[in-house]
């Protein structure tokens, strides 16, 4: 039996019983659709935020830094810096912070780059939504490309001796070590703290991820099956560059995207594709060039866009011939 | 003592800084609550993550809009 069932349960007695609204009707489906899935990612969101919490509490990005710049790696520091990219919490008013705290720890370019592509790609919000929305196996194999993406992307940006385009003033950049508040907090005390933090974003995310899913059960009930494959198919060769250099500009968070980039799998459009769009979208805006710019100069900003969106094509294309 | 809010100009640091006014006024402390927008700030304290909530020179919150609870709480732990 589905452990997601006792949701389907319920979604199916507030709906059909409660509501007494038509099994079939569209308007139906797409409720009955909206709260079960609500249910489900609410549920697994706070599990998972709890979790993450604690993690953070133990493995502040700070510490990462530290650790990726103890020592020489030989290569394992692209790996290990999109491995902490997925762990920590992204939000586009870190990404300057960051990006000079790493390079000023010593940290190479190209390896803080790995850490700056990744991150935004892969949060446990984001997984939950896509374990929850399209199952365990499409979860893995999207946070394993996303990793990709980084390590690959991080790696031929180093490669290119980039240094001298980062903004000038960013190397001279001194900051002070912040002695280690080790304040050794109660273990009772903690599992409270984690638990409110875990609530607490919960809480903050949850209209963002119930708009997602409304729009997305809008068009799991209205739009017809297959209504998508007249138009993008896996065949069109040219599908999968258009969906991300249109989606390059655009800005949205994963939270909003996933939902309804499942719908769209869903009526017809091939996961690659969707995938490239979602990356391309979440990854790379407009605002976050904007962004960089204050820290990067035309040049490592232009390679650093065109190689992550090439690298978001190419995966694209794989996903589109391995499913 | 002086406090501080340094961010990189994203609406979650303006929030930050609204917030923390109102923590002061509410507190009736008398001091000035300091909005800086420059990097380079953020990152001389040893901070990799913005927003930050700085009393007298020193993060107290980083990274994240904690509600006005939280920062009425970490100014008066912070007060000398």
């Amino acid at each position: 039996m589905d452990i997601f069932y006792p949701f389907q349960f319920i979604a199916n007695w507030i709906i059909f019983s409660v509501f007494n609204i038509e099994r079939t009707s569209h308007l139906g489906t797409s409720l009955n659709f909206f709260v079960y899935d609500s249910l489900k990612i609410l549920f697994l969101l706070l599990v998972i935020n709890y979790f993450m919490a604690i993690i953070r509490y133990y493995l502040p990005v700070e510490k990462l830094r530290d650790f990726l710049a103890s020592r020489k790696w030989y290569g394992l520091d692209y790996f290990l810096a999109s491995v902490f990219g997925t762990i920590t919490p992204f939000c586009s008013c870190s990404s300057i912070p960051l990006f000079i705290g790493f390079l000023e720890a010593g940290i190479p370019l190209g390896v803080t780059l790995s850490f700056l592509i990744t991150s935004p790609l892969v949060n446990q919000v984001a997984v939950v939504l896509f374990a929850g929305l399209f199952g365990w196996k499409i979860t893995i194999l999207y946070v394993i490309s996303a990793m990709l993406l980084g390590v690959f992307g991080g790696f031929i940006l180093g490669k290119m001796k980039l240094e001298k385009h980062v903004a000038d003033y960013v190397w001279n950049i001194k900051s002070q070590k912040i002695e280690n508040k080790n304040v050794r907090e109660p273990f009772k005390k903690l599992i409270k703290k984690f638990w409110l933090e875990g609530f607490d974003l919960t809480k903050k995310i949850t209209p963002y991820v119930l708009i997602g899913i409304a729009v997305g059960a809008l068009i799991h009930g209205f739009v017809p099956a297959g209504f998508f494959e007249e138009y993008i198919t896996a065949e069109n060769l040219f599908a999968v560059p258009i969906a991300t250099i249109v989606a390059v500009p655009m800005y949205a968070n994963a939270v909003g995207v996933i939902p309804i980039m499942q719908s769209l799998v869903e009526k017809g459009i091939p996961l690659g594709t969707a995938l490239a769009f979602m990356m391309a979208v979440v990854g790379l805006s407009l605002p976050e060039a904007l962004i960089l710019k204050r820290v990067m100069k035309m040049k490592l900003l232009i390679y650093f866009f065109g190689v992550t969106t090439i690298n978001i094509i190419i995966i694209g294309y794989l996903f589109n011939i391995i499913l | 003592m002086k406090i501080q809010v340094l961010g990189s100009g994203c609406p979650t640091c303006k929030k930050l800084f609204e917030l923390t006014q109102q923590a002061v006024n509410e507190l009736e402390i008398k001091t000035e609550v300091e909005y800086i927008t420059d990097i380079q700030k953020i990152v001389e304290m040893g901070v990799m993550s913005s927003p930050v909530l700085a009393i007298d020179g020193k993060p107290i919150i980083s990274g994240s809009l904690p509600d006005i609870a939280k920062i009425k709480e970490a100014i008066k732990q912070n007060i000398k």
